[in-house]
């Protein structure tokens, strides 16, 4: 806030205190404030890790010696790379060492009297002088109390000051926004979030083993998971049946917490809450029940595989993985929830929702490599090393044989992908956020003003300042004078 | 449902033609009012100064008034149209957020008219409705259809209501700098045309474009908290650096920015407006850029 810069004396307290001026200077800020704005665009631009992975991937394909100059930039993380980081530390180190001065200088200003009644109040705005009968500075007093100004009687005449709200609103939005920042950082150190894809008539259980992925917070570790279990026992889907567009999810759930079983509603903008975590509806898909066996007929796989959604009408892939059947088997499938055989084409759903289901596949013998360590997707079968052994489909109901055994499908139950996430700050942020609205209100809508009064031989003289030049103070004026001269 | 869009079409496609008419009025009246002295005047020197006759063009002033209000209803009943085959609240796309937007800016002519003389305005507001609506039916035209399940929430009404009326006072401020910009250039030049003679002095444009923006600011922050607020309950998360997201936060950025040299380093003028009209122009950026051309959350049913 420092106006003036002043020559550094030679020494390291003085620069600190010269750096520490120009760090909080209004220009600095103001500065920082704009390279923050400038500094978020190429991520608007660029794909970024955390909004787009797929697009951050395609890039590296596509052109990767580019892609590898970027990363050093951090271009493709952008919102946590260090140079934002840097940008946003510094201001809000900025806007700390100027706003928290300037509450206390503020709070002391508040507490004290209005300043004295300057001498020559004709020279400031709306200066009038009339005649009255006695008692004026009683009723002047009496106006200033009933319209909560803060008052000082000094000799014959009055000082009243009004419009605090406007520096103090102008303080809180500046304070709240080092609230955000407090909440934001607070989520992510100590917060989670995961995902995971349960079919209906399964349950989740919140510890770690249950989730697809999950990312733990820098200062959190996996006991923080809140117990809970969800079953899901029922899962809707509505489709226009013009669009094919989606209208409405619905899933009904069976909450367990603290011993107590409830049943719940999920929805896509109606998220469940246990405490500080919270679940969300985030994606559905469905997953083909099939029992697969062996030549001798022993069951080597039996249950639901989760297939992933590539279209609106919700054409899935999956893999049906089966390294216990003798010899080992894989199934690379395409299921189609309303089959339709187009020429040329091959086959295709023509509605996501299930009125012809069909699911086709190829069929690999070999080892799979599930045993090797190596991560792989459960969506996708790697068949390089693996021998093709057949081509078939089947409907709900219905047995395909391949030379080394059967698959059947049994029937077929939806799937949803739950988000788990866990964000302890978002409360504070959330204050934060009403605060600051609050605040800019009342400091960008709140006026500050004076009003003096001086008792004169002849009667009073009355006058007003004005701050920020709001306007107003006029009329105020006037009916204040009105009220002053009501008592003759 | 499809009658009511049928209807929609129609009734938007007659407010553009009584817009039209309204601008042809609007120029007429502008035009005609204009006077051009017959001979020399002894006391200007040789330039023949043009003055403004209003009293003449009265007549036509009024059909443009009457035209505008027409057009006002024709289109409010086309956006109600809209959200009835619809069956939600009509500004789910480009073209709803289009036609909702050009409403409320006629509308929010027409009310400052009754207690202000802004007619000299109605020009450029019959034009930019015009503009509005006939980019929203040709490039941004879509299907009336129901909500995907993620913007069935109440925030849709909030957050979107004040994103439209945030965007509409933001862009009518960056009018209001440029229109300074213009008419400062010319007064360092020599003066304004007479048509130009209504509009207010630069003073008033400078202090008014300012007002506006301080006015609004609030419920720019509010808006963004609003979609920070929904987006915790559809997504998961409530800030996530969507592109939609960034440049919303890059607006508010500018436009703190703006306000913070207007109100503590004091600029004034020049410098002000161009300030004013970027801040205003990485709002239209956002509008423009994440619905046609971008990726994100905040794409959805086409435009």
């Amino acid at each position: 806030m420092s106006q003036k810069v002043e020559v550094p004396e030679i020494g390291f307290i003085a620069l600190l205190r010269y750096g520490w001026r120009q760090l909080t200077s209004m220009r600095t800020a103001l500065i920082l404030l704009m390279l923050l704005g400038i500094a978020a665009i190429p991520g608007s631009l660029i794909p970024q890790r955390i909004t787009n992975p797929i697009a951050v991937r395609d890039f590296y394909i596509n052109s990767p010696s580019e892609a590898r100059w970027y990363d050093r930039f951090y271009l493709f993380d952008v919102y946590g790379s260090p140079w934002f980081s840097a940008i946003y530390i510094l201001l809000f180190i900025s806007l700390a060492g100027c706003v928290l001065p300037r509450s206390v200088e503020h709070y002391k200003a508040m507490r004290a009297q209005p300043p004295a009644t300057p001498r020559n109040l004709s020279r400031l705005e709306f200066h009038q002088e009339f005649a009255t009968s006695a008692g004026a500075l009683d009723r002047a007093d009496a106006w200033f109390s009933k319209n909560r100004f803060r008052v000082r009687r000094e000799g014959n005449s009055l000082s009243a000051e009004k419009g605090y709200l406007r520096e103090t609103g102008n303080l809180l939005f500046h304070l709240s926004l080092i609230l955000i920042l407090v909440g934001v950082s607070f989520g992510a150190l100590f917060g989670m979030r995961g995902e995971a894809i349960i079919n209906v008539g399964e349950r989740f259980i919140n510890v770690p083993t249950t989730y697809d992925s999950l990312a733990l917070g820098k200062l959190t570790n996996e006991k923080s998971l809140s117990p809970f279990e969800i079953k899901l026992d029922r899962f809707a889907a509505q489709y226009d049946p013009r669009t094919n567009q989606a209208l409405d999810y619905t899933a009904w759930v069976t909450i367990t917490e603290n011993d107590k079983s409830e049943k719940k509603v999920l929805k896509v903008n109606k998220p469940l809450t246990f405490g500080n975590s919270r679940v969300y509806l985030q994606a559905n898909g469905y997953s083909p029940v099939v029992t697969v066996r062996d030549l001798q007929g022993n069951v080597a796989l039996q249950g639901p595989v989760p297939f992933l959604p590539q279209d609106g009408n919700l054409r899935s892939i999956g893999a049906i993985k089966v390294p216990d059947a003798n010899p080992p088997v894989g199934f690379v499938g395409n299921f189609l929830p309303t089959n339709q055989r187009l020429e040329g084409q091959g086959s295709i759903s023509i509605f996501p929702e299930l009125l012809d289901p069909k699911l086709l596949f190829s069929i690999w013998k070999g080892d799979m490599g599930l045993d090797s360590g190596v991560p792989q997707s459960v969506y996708r079968l790697d068949t390089q090393t693996l021998e093709k052994i057949g081509l078939g489909s089947v409907k709900p109901g219905e047995t395909y044989t391949y030379p080394e055994g059967s698959i059947t499908l049994e029937t077929v139950v939806p799937w949803v992908n739950l988000q788990i996430v866990k964000d302890p700050g978002k409360n504070y942020a959330l204050l934060g956020g009403i605060v600051a609205v609050l605040g800019l209100l009342s400091s960008l809508y709140g006026r500050r003003r004076r009003i003096w009064i001086r008792e004169t031989s002849t009667g009073v003289e009355v006058a007003g300042l004005s701050k920020n030049d709001a306007p107003g103070l006029e009329t105020e004026i006037d009916n204040f004078i009105q009220a002053v001269k009501e008592g003759k | 449902m499809t009658e009511w869009a049928y209807i929609s079409n129609n009734l938007i496609y007659a407010a553009m033609a009584v817009f039209a008419l309204s601008f042809v009025a609007h120029a007429f009246e502008t035009a005609f009012a204009v006077r051009t002295p017959e001979s020399k005047d002894a006391t200007t020197g040789s330039k023949l100064v043009q003055t403004l006759d209003y009293k003449r063009t009265e007549k036509a002033a009024r059909i443009a008034t009457t035209l505008m209000a027409l057009g006002f209803i024709l289109l409010f009943g086309g956006v109600i149209a809209r959200g009835i085959s619809n069956q939600h609240v009509p500004w789910s796309n480009m073209y709803e957020f289009s036609i909702t937007g050009a409403l409320s800016f006629t509308g929010a002519y027409l009310a400052a008219l009754r207690k202000y003389d802004l007619r000299w305005l109605g020009l450029f507001v019959s034009l930019a409705a015009l503009l509005t609506l006939g980019t929203a039916i040709t490039l941004l035209y879509r299907d009336s259809a129901p909500l995907v399940p993620a913007l069935k929430s109440t925030w849709l009404v909030i957050h979107v209501i004040a994103a439209i009326i945030s965007g509409g006072v933001f862009l009518f401020a960056n009018i209001v700098a440029g229109a300074y910009l213009y008419l400062e250039r010319l007064e360092s030049r020599g003066g304004r045309p007479a048509w130009l003679q209504r509009v207010p002095t630069i003073e008033v444009l400078d202090q008014l474009s300012y007002r506006l923006v301080a006015f609004v600011f609030p419920l720019w922050t509010f808006s963004v908290i609003a979609g920070a607020i929904w987006a915790e309950s559809a997504w998961g998360r409530y800030w996530g650096w969507d592109p939609k997201e960034t440049w919303a936060f890059i607006t508010w950025v500018a436009y703190a920015a703006y306000l913070h040299a207007r109100v503590t380093v004091g600029w004034r003028g020049r410098r002000a407006a161009w300030l004013c009209i970027f801040a205003g122009s990485t709002f239209l950026f956002n509008y423009v850029y994440v619905n046609v051309w971008g990726t994100g959350k905040h794409t959805y049913s086409g435009l």
